[in-house]
C-alpha cells in the first residue's frame, strides 16, 4: 500500500463526490428554496441521461449534444413544475413524496417506450477514452479529470450566481419569506419555475457527464438519488456550499472505506470475517457518517435558513 | 367391415386416451420490465421465435403461451405461479431469470406437480440435494460458467488471478465455481455492493495488485458500470480481463460497445458454432428481431425446441409424469439446438462443451463474441454428485 496509491484513491474519493454534488447541487435548491422533496429528481436525471445519448447519436458530437441535452432537460423540467409539481408547494412533505415517487414510475414507463428496455450505449468523447498519466506515475483516467473540472465549475457557478447575482438575490429572498417577497413584487411563481428549470438543467448536466461512466437505463436515477439525498442532508438542506462538502465528505469517506476498511480488517482478523466485515462495513459507512453528523448538528453542516 | 369396426375403435381410444392434450399451455413467468427486464425479453423471444418457425406449434400441438412479468421479484412471482397453475391452468412453465424468484415459485411448482423448464436459473438448490424430477434445465448448471472459465484461466498459464463479484449468494457462487476450476494463486477476492455505481476505488486496487488475469461477475448494470470504467482506466492493456458469457454478450455490448473488445469469456454457445441449427436460428432471429442474439435469446430458443421434442415424445401426454420425464431426458438428443449435440444428467442438468470467446469484430464491423476454443467438453454439474435420482 503505497502513497501513490493512497492519493489515487483520494482523488478518486473526491471524484465520485463531484459526480454526486452534480446531482446534489439541484436537489438541495430545490427543496430548500421551494420546500418540495422531489423524487423525480432522479427521473430528470435519467431523462438527461438518455436525451444526451440520442443527441449524441444524432449530431455526431459529445460537446455539442451536452448544450443541448441540458437544455432539453430544463424545459422537460420547466413543463412538469407548471403542470404537476406546483400544486405541491403548499402541501406536506408527505403528499410530496407520495406525487414525486409516483413520477418516477411514470417517467420509467415512459422512457421504456420510447427508447425500448434495453441499456443504451453513451460513450466519452474522443480524446477522453482512455488514461493520462499524472504525476506521481497514476495513470488516471481523463474522462474522470473531466468530470472533477466540471464539477469545480458548477460548483464556483452557482455560488456565484446565488450570493453574487439579482436572480440570486430573488431567489434567496423567496426561500426565506414567501409572502414578504410577494408583497415586495418578486412574482414567485415564475421565479420558481427558473429555479426548478436550473435544477433540472444540472440533471441533464449529470446525466450527460456520467452517462459515459454509468449504465444508462431505466431506473438508473434511483441509485444515485438515495445518494444525492445522503449529500443534501448531511451538508444542509438548500445550501450549495453544504451540498459541495456533504458530497465530497460522501464521496471521499465510501471511497477511502471501500478501499481500505478490508485491508485494515485483514490484519486485525481471519481473512474471511475480514472479508465479509469490511465489505458490509464500507457499504454502510456514508449511512453511519451520516447519522453521527445528524447527531451533533441535526441541520446538516451548512443549514441554509438560520 | 372388421376392419372398419377396429379402426373406429382405434380411433374413438385414441380421442379419449387418458388426459391427452388438445392444445399446449405454457406458462412463462420471467422478468419482463425494470432495468433486468432486458434479460428476460431476450429470452421471451428466443423462445417466440421457436414456437413461430414450428408454425405456432410445440410438439405438434397449437401453443398458447401466458407471459406474466414478476418484475424481479419473489413474492410477486410466487403469486404469479400460483395464479397461472391454478387459474389459467397452464401444462407446464417455463421462463425465470433470476435464482431469487426461482428459489422462490420453487415450492409451489413443485407441489402442484407441474413440470418446469429452466431457461436461465439453475440453482444448486434444486439440482443437487434438493433435485426434482419436475425440474429440467436447457440453460446450464449455475456453476458452470464460472468453473469454464477457472479452467481456462489454468490452461492459459494465468498465474495470479484478481476476482470481484457481487455481495450477494450469486456472486459468492461465482467466485466459488472459479476457485474450483482455477488452480493458479488468488491475489484477492473483492464482493462489492449490489447495484454500486462507482469502482475507481476498486480499479485502483487492481491496478496496484498487478495480477495477470482479473475475473470479474458484475451482471446487468453493475457490469456496464464496470466496463465502462475499466475501459477507461486503460487497465484492458496490463491486465486480461476474463467473464462469463452473460457479462459481455450483446445487451452488454449494445450499452457500452468498443472499450469491451478484447474481452475473453465463458459460454455454453456462441453465435458462430458450426452447425446447421444454430445458422437457421441466428439468420432466423437477426431477420426478424434486426439484432444479434446474446446466448440469452439462444437458451429461450433452445427450451421451446427441448419442449417440442417432448411433447412430441411423449405424444402429449405431459400430465403423465414418468412418461414426460422420460421424453424430456431424452429431448436433448433428438432436438436440433444451436448448441449442438448434448446430454441430461439425472439431475436435469445439460451435460455440454464450453467454450471461450473473445468480444471482437466480425467481417461487417459489428462487434460480437466469437468463439476462439473450447474449454470444457461434456462438463457436468458439480453437484450432480449430491442428486439422488438415477
Amino acid at each position: 500500500m503505497t502513497v501513490t496509491l493512497f492519493l489515487e484513491q483520494t482523488l478518486n474519493g473526491v471524484q465520485f463526490g463531484l459526480m454526486l454534488f452534480l446531482l446534489a447541487a439541484g436537489l438541495t435548491l430545490v427543496f430548500g428554496i421551494m420546500d418540495m422533496i422531489n423524487l423525480a429528481h432522479g427521473s430528470l436525471y435519467m431523462i438527461g441521461a438518455y436525451l444526451m445519448a440520442s443527441l449524441a447519436q444524432a449530431t455526431g458530437s459529445f460537446w455539442l449534444a451536452l448544450p443541448l441535452a441540458m437544455l432539453a432537460t430544463a424545459l422537460v423540467g420547466a413543463l412538469l413544475e407548471v403542470s404537476i409539481l406546483r400544486r405541491l408547494y403548499e402541501r406536506d412533505h408527505m403528499t410530496q413524496v407520495l406525487a414525486t415517487f409516483s413520477l418516477i414510475l411514470i417517467a420509467n414507463e415512459v422512457v421504456r417506450m420510447i427508447w425500448g428496455s434495453q441499456p443504451i450505449l453513451l460513450n466519452a468523447p474522443a480524446g477522453l477514452t482512455g488514461p493520462v498519466e499524472l504525476p506521481g506515475g497514476i495513470q488516471y483516467a481523463s474522462y474522470r479529470l473531466a468530470i472533477i473540472g466540471i464539477g469545480f465549475l458548477v460548483a464556483i457557478l452557482l455560488y456565484l450566481l446565488v450570493t453574487r447575482t439579482r436572480v440570486g438575490m430573488l431567489v434567496r429572498a423567496g426561500a426565506s419569506n414567501r409572502e414578504m417577497a410577494t408583497a415586495m413584487g418578486v412574482d414567485i411563481r415564475r421565479l420558481f419555475t427558473g429555479v426548478f428549470a436550473i435544477g433540472a438543467a444540472l440533471c441533464g448536466l449529470a446525466g450527460a457527464m456520467l452517462g459515459p461512466i454509468l449504465a444508462v437505463q431505466v431506473g438508473m436515477g434511483e441509485n444515485i438519488l438515495i445518494l444525492a439525498f445522503v449529500v443534501i442532508v448531511i451538508g444542509g438542506i438548500g445550501s450549495i456550499r453544504g451540498a459541495f462538502v456533504g458530497a465530497l465528505l460522501v464521496g471521499l469517506v465510501d471511497t477511502m472505506g471501500r478501499a481500505f476498511l478490508p485491508i485494515i480488517f485483514a490484519t486485525l482478523f481471519p481473512p474471511m470475517v475480514a472479508s465479509n466485515l469490511g465489505t458490509s462495513l464500507s457499504s454502510i459507512l456514508i449511512y453511519v457518517l451520516m447519522a453521527g453528523v445528524l447527531f451533533f448538528r441535526p441541520q446538516g453542516l451548512f443549514p441554509a435558513r438560520g | 367391415m372388421f376392419r372398419t369396426v377396429f379402426a373406429a375403435l382405434a380411433a374413438a381410444a385414441v380421442a379419449t386416451s387418458a388426459h391427452a392434450a388438445a392444445e399446449l399451455k405454457i406458462g412463462f413467468l420471467s422478468t419482463l420490465s425494470g432495468p433486468a427486464g432486458a434479460l428476460g425479453i431476450e429470452i421471451r423471444d428466443g423462445f417466440n421465435l421457436a414456437v413461430k418457425l414450428n408454425g405456432g406449434k410445440l410438439g405438434d400441438l397449437p401453443t398458447e403461451i401466458v407471459f406474466a412479468d414478476d418484475q424481479l421479484n419473489p413474492e410477486v412471482g410466487k403469486q404469479l405461479a400460483e395464479r397461472l397453475i391454478k387459474r389459467d391452468r397452464v401444462n407446464l412453465m417455463t421462463g425465470v431469470v433470476f435464482s431469487n424468484v426461482m428459489l422462490a415459485v420453487w415450492p409451489t411448482i413443485e407441489q402442484a406437480k407441474m413440470f418446469y423448464v429452466a431457461p436461465n436459473s439453475t440453482p444448486t438448490r434444486i439440482t443437487g440435494e434438493g433435485c426434482s424430477p419436475y425440474f429440467f434445465s436447457a440453460s446450464w448448471p449455475n456453476e458452470g460458467h464460472h468453473e469454464a472459465a477457472g479452467h481456462f484461466a489454468t490452461s492459459k498459464g494465468y498465474r495470479n488471478a484478481y476476482l470481484i463479484a457481487p455481495n450477494y449468494p450469486a456472486g459468492k457462487d461465482a467466485l466459488t465455481g472459479f476457485k474450483r476450476g482455477y488452480k493458479g494463486n488468488v491475489v484477492a477476492e473483492v464482493y462489492t455492493k449490489l447495484n454500486q455505481l462507482d469502482y475507481s476505488a476498486e480499479l485502483a486496487q487492481i491496478r496496484a495488485a498487478k495480477p495477470d488475469t482479473l475475473y470479474a461477475f458484475l451482471p446487468g448494470g453493475m457490469g456496464i458500470n464496470f466496463l465502462k470504467q475499466f475501459g477507461a482506466s486503460g487497465l484492458s492493456k496490463e491486465i486480461q480481463l476474463v467473464v462469463p458469457g452473460f457479462v459481455s454478450d450483446q445487451d452488454i455490448i449494445r450499452a457500452v460497445g468498443e472499450p469491451m473488445l478484447g474481452i475473453l469469456d465463458s459460454s455454453h454457445w456462441a453465435y458462430d458454432l458450426d452447425n446447421d441449427a444454430n445458422r437457421k436460428f441466428v439468420a432466423a432471429f437477426e431477420k426478424e428481431f434486426n439484432r444479434i442474439p446474446s446466448l440469452f435469446a439462444e437458451q429461450g430458443y433452445t427450451t421451446a425446441l427441448i419442449i417440442d421434442a417432448a411433447v412430441r415424445a411423449a405424444k402429449g401426454r405431459i400430465e403423465d409424469p414418468k412418461a414426460f420425464r422420460s421424453a424430456l431426458m431424452g429431448a436433448p438428443g433428438r432436438a436440433k439446438t444451436p448448441r449442438g449435440d448434448w446430454k441430461s444428467a439425472p439431475n436435469g442438468t445439460p451435460i455440454q462443451d464450453y467454450y471461450v470467446r473473445e468480444v471482437a469484430k466480425d467481417s461487417k464491423g459489428r462487434i460480437v463474441n466469437r468463439k476462439i476454443g473450447t474449454v470444457l467438453t461434456k462438463h457436468v454439474d458439480f453437484w450432480a454428485k449430491d442428486c439422488k435420482m438415477k
